[in-house]
Formats: C-alpha cells, sequence, structure tokens
C-alpha cells in the first residue's frame, strides 16, 4: 500500500476583494490614530459602511478543502475559471500562506507554474539554464549532471552560448522548458504549462510527463485539458467555487465536470450575464432548425436548409441592426449574418420580438461552430447587447454530390458552389447536375404562430408566441 | 542519476514517517529558515553571478564602471566640497579624504537601495515559484561586497601612491578590524533595506523615498566632511546616526585622521543587531502573504 504522500487538511483561503489598506502611509496612520482615539474613520463617505480600514468584501478562493495524495499518485485538478485550482497549487508550493487549515508532505516539492521563470534576457542559455535550474531547487552538481540532456532535449545545442534575448520564442520556451522538465523532485506541482511549443514539442512534453509518471513520482497536474487529465492522471478532483465538488477516478470526475459544465452554457440566455451592452435590446432566445418555426435541432448536413430563429426583448421600439458571428471550435470567425449588410433593418416593437434567419442552403463543412450574437442601435450605432455562443451547432459531412466521398473537416470550412467542365464533363461533372438540392428551394414561410401582415413577412419580424 | 536510483530516493524520503514540509497560516517569529537558505547556495551564488554579468553587458567599459564610479565621486567631492566649499579634511589629502568615505558608503547606499526593491523587483518570481526570500537579499550583499572589494583595493592603490608622495598617513592596528566595519555597514544597509523593502509592497511612495533619502543621509553622515569639522555641542547628534562612527573608524585606521569612538562603534553595532532582527522579523512575517498585496 503506497503511502501518504501529501495530506491537505481543511485547507482555507481568503482574499479581500478592493484595495487593502488606503494604499497611503498617510491615510493608513490617520485612520489607524482616529481608531485610537475613539473617533470614526475619517476618510469613509458619509453613509459609508466601515470594513475596518478595509474596504472591499472578502472571497474565499478556497474553503475546506481536504483531501491526500498517495505517492507516485498522478492526481488532475480540475474546474472551471476562479474555481481556486491556481490558488490550491501556490498554496502548496509555498507562494501564499493559507488562511486556515494546513498541508503536510513528505519529500522535496517543486512546482512547475509558468516556464522560464528568472530567465535574464542578458544571459546565455548556459547561465541561464543553471540559474533556473536553481531557482527550482536543483542543486549545482545536478544541473552539471543533466546540463547535456537538458541542452539536447531543448533543441537548442547550437545556440547554448548565445543571450536568450536573441533567441526565437520558440528556442526560448523549450529550453525553458527542458530545464523544467529534468527537474527531479519527489512531489511535482504542474499547472498548464504543456500548452507550449509547437505541435512536435508538445508531444515530447506530453511524453515527459508520462515519464515522471511512470518513474514513481507524485504529481499534481492542474488544467483544462480535460483530455491530458485522463490520460496522464489516475485520480481527479474537481474544484467548484473554492470546494472540493467530487475526488474520484479521473474519466468520472471529468465526465461530472463536463456534465455540469454543459448545464451551465445551457442556462437560458436571458438569465446569462456574460454580455455587454447598454442592455435596450437583448437576446433572450435562439433556436436553429430544419423548418421555420420547428423543433431545435443541433446537428446539420453540409447543404441542409437551417433557420435561426432569434428572440430579442426590447426595453422600447427601436430601429436595430443584427449580428451573428459564426465561429469554428477554434473561435476563429467563418461568416456572419449581418442585418445591415443584408439589407434588413428590424424595427423591434416594446416586449418580445421574433426574426428568423434563414440560409437555404448551409455551406459549411463538417465541425463544430458557435454563433455570436449581437445588436446594435441604428440611430447612434450604440451596443445594446453582445453575447457569445449563444447556439451551438455541428456539421456533419453529406453526400450531396453523391459521389460516394462526401467532403469532410480536412477539406476545408466551406463549400463552395462549383462546376467541373472537362473533355468528358457529361460523365464527371456531378455537381453541375445537382448542386444541394435544398439551396434550390424556396424559402419556408413561418408557420407557427399567427397570421402576419404582408409588411412583418417581408421584414421577417413575427410577433413572439410566448 | 538514474532512474531507479532516483525512485529509490523517492522511497527513503518516504519512508521516514515523517512530514519534511508543514504549511502552516502562520509562522513562529524568527522562523528564518537559514537552514534553508543555506541548501539553496548555490542559487545565492547565481543571482550573485546574474547581477555581476547581467549590469555590464553590452557596455564598452564593463567592470570597469566599478572603478570609474568611485573615482568621478571622489573628483567630484574634491573639486565641489574641497576646492570649492573649502571644508576640512582633518589635514588629510583631499582626495584620499572623499575616497575612503565614498567608497564605504557606497556599499552601505548599493546594499540600503537594491535589497529595498527586493519584493516589488521580483514580484513576477515570487509568484511562480518558491525558493527562500531572503536569498535575493543576501545574494545583494554578496555582490555589492564583490563591488566593494574592487573599490577597496582600488582605493589602497591610491594610498599608495599618495604614501609615496610623502603625504602624512598614518594607518594603524584598527585596519584589522576592517571586516567588522564592512560587516556594520553591510548589516545597516541590510537591515534598513529589508524593512523598506517589506513596506513598499503596500507603499510605493517609500521607493521614491529611498532614492533622495539615502542622498540626504550622506550629508548627515559624515561622508564628505570630518566629524571634528561640527561644533562640539552637535557631535552627539551627528553620532545618533549608526553610520558616522563606522565611517571615522575606517578613515582613522586607515588614514589616522579622525578619531576612533569604542562607544559610539557599541552603539553602532547594537543598533545594527537590533535592526536586522527587527528586519528579519517583518521580512518574514511579509513573505508569507505579499503575493496577496502586491
Amino acid at each position: 500500500m503506497a503511502e501518504t504522500v501529501i495530506s491537505v487538511e481543511h485547507l482555507s483561503k481568503a482574499y479581500r476583494l478592493g484595495q487593502i489598506g488606503t494604499g497611503r502611509l498617510v491615510d493608513d496612520l490617520k485612520v489607524w490614530w482616529a481608531k485610537a482615539r475613539g473617533k470614526p474613520n475619517p476618510l469613509l463617505k458619509i453613509g459609508q459602511k466601515d470594513h475596518g480600514n478595509r474596504d472591499g468584501e472578502t472571497i474565499w478562493a478556497l474553503s475546506d478543502v481536504s483531501f491526500t495524495v498517495k505517492q507516485g499518485e498522478v492526481l488532475g485538478v480540475i474546474g472551471s475559471n476562479g474555481a481556486g485550482k491556481s490558488t490550491l497549487l501556490k498554496i502548496i508550493s509555498q507562494i501564499t500562506a493559507p488562511t486556515s487549515g494546513c498541508i503536510k508532505a513528505k519529500g522535496r516539492v517543486a512546482s512547475l507554474l509558468e516556464v522560464g521563470t528568472g530567465f535574464h534576457p542578458d544571459l546565455t542559455g548556459r547561465e541561464n539554464t543553471y540559474l533556473n535550474g536553481a531557482i527550482l531547487g536543483m542543486k549545482k552538481p545536478e544541473i552539471d549532471r543533466k546540463f547535456d540532456e537538458v541542452v539536447a532535449f531543448s533543441e537548442v545545442e547550437q545556440f547554448i552560448d548565445t543571450p536568450v534575448k536573441r533567441y526565437s520564442s520558440g528556442m526560448y520556451v523549450r529550453l525553458a522548458f527542458a530545464v523544467a522538465a529534468h527537474l527531479d523532485p519527489e512531489i511535482l506541482l504542474v499547472d498548464e504549462v504543456l500548452a507550449v511549443g509547437d505541435a512536435a514539442f508538445q508531444r515530447k512534453c506530453i511524453g515527459k510527463m508520462g515519464d515522471v509518471a511512470r518513474g514513481g513520482r507524485t504529481v499534481l497536474f492542474v488544467s483544462h485539458n480535460l483530455g491530458a487529465v485522463t490520460t496522464l492522471c489516475h485520480r481527479t478532483i474537481w474544484l467548484d467555487k473554492g470546494q472540493l465538488r467530487m475526488d474520484s477516478d479521473s474519466s468520472s470526475a471529468v465526465e461530472a465536470y463536463l456534465g455540469q459544465r454543459k448545464r451551465a452554457t445551457r442556462k437560458s440566455l436571458s438569465d446569462r450575464s456574460d454580455r455587454t451592452g447598454s442592455g435596450e435590446v437583448r437576446f433572450v432566445g435562439c433556436r436553429i432548425a430544419r423548418e421555420c418555426g420547428g423543433s431545435e435541432v443541433n446537428e446539420f448536413l453540409t447543404g441542409e436548409e437551417v433557420f435561426i430563429h432569434i428572440d430579442l426583448e426590447a426595453r422600447s421600439s427601436i430601429s436595430v441592426f443584427v449580428g451573428l458571428q459564426v465561429k469554428d471550435s477554434l473561435g476563429r470567425k467563418v461568416t456572419s449574418f449581418n442585418s445591415r449588410e443584408g439589407g434588413f433593418e428590424p424595427l423591434l416593437k416594446t416586449g418580445m420580438n421574433r426574426l428568423v434567419l434563414h440560409i437555404p442552403g448551409l455551406l459549411l463543412l463538417e465541425g463544430q461552430y458557435s454563433i455570436d450574437g449581437s445588436v446594435v442601435r441604428v440611430s447612434n450605432a450604440a451596443r445594446c447587447d453582445l453575447i457569445e455562443r449563444i447556439a451551438e451547432f455541428g456539421v456533419y459531412p453529406s453526400d450531396f454530390c453523391r459521389t460516394g466521398s462526401p467532403f469532410r473537416a480536412y477539406h476545408g470550412v466551406f463549400f463552395h458552389h462549383h462546376i467541373w467542365n472537362g473533355p468528358n464533363s457529361e460523365t464527371v461533372n456531378v455537381t453541375s447536375e445537382r448542386p444541394p438540392a435544398e439551396c434550390l428551394q424556396q424559402p419556408h414561410l413561418p408557420t407557427d404562430s399567427a397570421p402576419l401582415t404582408s409588411a412583418e413577412q417581408t421584414a421577417g419580424v413575427e410577433r413572439s408566441t410566448q | 542519476m538514474t532512474k531507479d536510483e532516483g525512485t529509490k530516493d523517492v522511497v527513503a524520503a518516504v519512508a521516514a514517517d515523517t512530514w519534511s514540509l508543514i504549511i502552516r497560516p502562520h509562522r513562529r517569529w524568527f522562523d528564518l529558515k537559514l537552514g534553508e537558505l543555506w541548501r539553496y547556495r548555490d542559487l545565492v551564488m547565481l543571482f550573485v553571478r546574474r547581477d555581476f554579468v547581467s549590469v555590464y553587458k553590452q557596455t564598452i567599459l564593463g567592470p570597469l564602471w566599478y572603478l570609474i564610479q568611485p573615482l568621478l565621486t571622489t573628483i567630484t567631492f574634491t573639486i565641489v566640497f574641497g576646492r570649492i566649499a573649502k571644508l576640512s579634511t582633518d589635514g588629510l589629502p583631499q582626495f584620499l579624504f572623499y575616497m575612503s568615505g565614498t567608497v564605504i558608503w557606497t556599499y552601505f547606499a548599493e546594499c540600503l537601495t537594491r535589497t529595498s526593491d527586493t519584493f516589488v523587483l521580483n514580484a513576477p518570481l515570487f509568484g511562480k515559484v518558491y525558493f527562500p526570500r531572503l536569498a535575493v537579499p543576501v545574494s545583494v550583499l554578496i555582490s555589492r561586497l564583490i563591488a566593494f572589494a574592487i573599490q577597496f583595493v582600488f582605493f589602497l592603490a591610491f594610498m599608495g601612491y599618495f604614501a609615496i608622495r610623502g603625504a602624512n598617513l598614518q594607518p594603524n592596528w584598527w585596519i584589522l578590524a576592517t571586516p567588522l566595519f564592512v560587516l556594520m555597514m553591510a548589516g545597516l544597509g541590510l537591515g534598513f533595506g529589508i524593512i523598506v523593502s517589506a513596506m513598499t509592497t503596500k507603499y510605493r511612495d517609500l521607493r521614491f523615498l529611498v532614492q533622495f533619502g539615502v542622498q540626504l543621509l550622506m550629508y548627515a553622515t559624515a561622508v564628505v566632511y570630518p566629524v571634528s569639522a561640527i561644533p562640539a555641542r552637535f557631535q552627539p547628534l551627528l553620532r545618533v546616526n549608526p553610520m558616522t562612527s563606522v565611517i571615522e573608524a575606517f578613515r582613522h585606521a586607515f588614514l589616522g585622521a579622525g578619531s576612533i569612538s569604542i562607544g559610539g562603534l557599541a552603539y553602532s553595532f547594537g543598533f545594527m543587531v537590533v535592526l536586522v532582527a527587527l528586519g528579519a522579523v517583518i521580512f518574514n512575517r511579509v513573505e508569507a502573504t505579499f503575493m496577496d498585496t502586491v
């Protein structure tokens, strides 16, 4: 039975929001002097509450977290931003002290919260290797012994006696990671540093991490890369708002975390607060369907007809431009549907309004896409609402050219109408014979609502059914 | 180390059923972790090397600046205070008088100003990795000590030159106490420096204060004038400043002028010890949580 090498007991850490003290010695002294005489704080504005010389409130980055790690275990730490993952590592690596609770550890702890910590631009690669190694806790003989290995790993042999400020950023990161990767602590804390360098180097890094784990060392690995967590870690803890939400084997923890995250993003649009703009008009609903008024669909085939239903809530009658930006899974903007450029200026009524965007043939190739929405007031171009990911959908390859081999993700991002011609074009010309069938269809008219006036139909504005 | 050996080490470290590291919210007051600092001595030496090497990279004169700085300062003092203001130098050659003061004062001033930046300058580093924070100020003391040694030898060379020219110099046995003088200057610089560094995590104003504060302090110390030039009733006031006695003693040891005040030196030494202890306690307190405030 492996022994416990890290024991975290009822660990809590509080941070004070806002400024601590007044930031000026003179003012702090004034406050202190007033207090000493039993007078109220002279710097407080009338009606302001006295927080005891400190403004702002306390937030608990970690509260009552307890867990243990056994020797040789690779423990993943997951959680959304601000869940306390980094705070936990900072406390274990002694960068900051906990507010209460304690941590006990056996063996040398080394933390890798960043690569290249302490690199000095004017020093050569060799000098920096020694300096960085020592900062990370290695002794000089240890670095001497590993020096050649480090240099070979980093692939910068030629430039090892050149000041690192002349390095390309790739070389810099490679050398920095190489030093860190050759640390030999009993307990290693890693925070998201694997996302460095080019793809080949990343593979090398992941491999090195695996070696470290197999070498019997204990590793705490904080990451957003859930794939890496599942493959590298035996066990995973899930932190949620500073609390330990789950402590189990990696796949179930990741699954539970993903499930919760999905529920969080599926929160109804009207409740979401991660938006900017005046709020005069807000996105409150978005539904993608195969028919106008149809039920929600998240998966489409290339070439299919798509209807995007958008519900906008307006505080007053207002003329706006609406824009939808389609982004791929890497966050690159693929295309946009802007009513300004598209020649449509919706005049919204107070309350709910529905817009329907009709895409006769979806020409995106295989991939995951998301839509960001924005509403801008026509009169002064002021932004009313901007919100990311109002809808997400996947596109799957379809064999609409009937060749038996559909266009796929690696063919690019979108399908372009095209016609092949040549000596034997009668037989090879497929797309000219049958372009995506749906493209030829007439747009459907709204069907799921009360009859619209013809003016409303041409404007595409529909009274909300809610 | 092969992988097998490494694994064995791990097992060995774990086998002893004691926690090698316990992190608690508060530390004991005098828990300075000097043992840990000793384990990180390679890091201290590498910091020293970095300070030394990086400062004069891409300069034409390189390390010669260590000589040019005191030389130019001394020449300036000689002209301004010696020739123009005609301040007394206790009958010593003006050049040597100012140089002796400058060399040892510079060591103190550099120790102070450079350690006072410890937390602010190293915040990015301290925020990412743990090592004993005292390694930084200690490395400053050492790298400045090397600079001091170079300048001190330079001073001895000038002393020799003036002696050959027949100046009336009377070096005496107090020379043997030089390490003590240097230690006191280092301690005073370190003490003031780390107190300021701990306070600058909250109040950045102190950094600006240190900049010219040190300069003002020089005029309140017997660097450009001898204590004997001050009216007798003000002399005790001047000796409240712990640096004064050290500088006077240093000058007396090498040049033979001025006076040695055992009482003054004892006072300075006591002051230094208290200051360093106080500084260490404050530093230790701040070290634990400064990342949340800086």
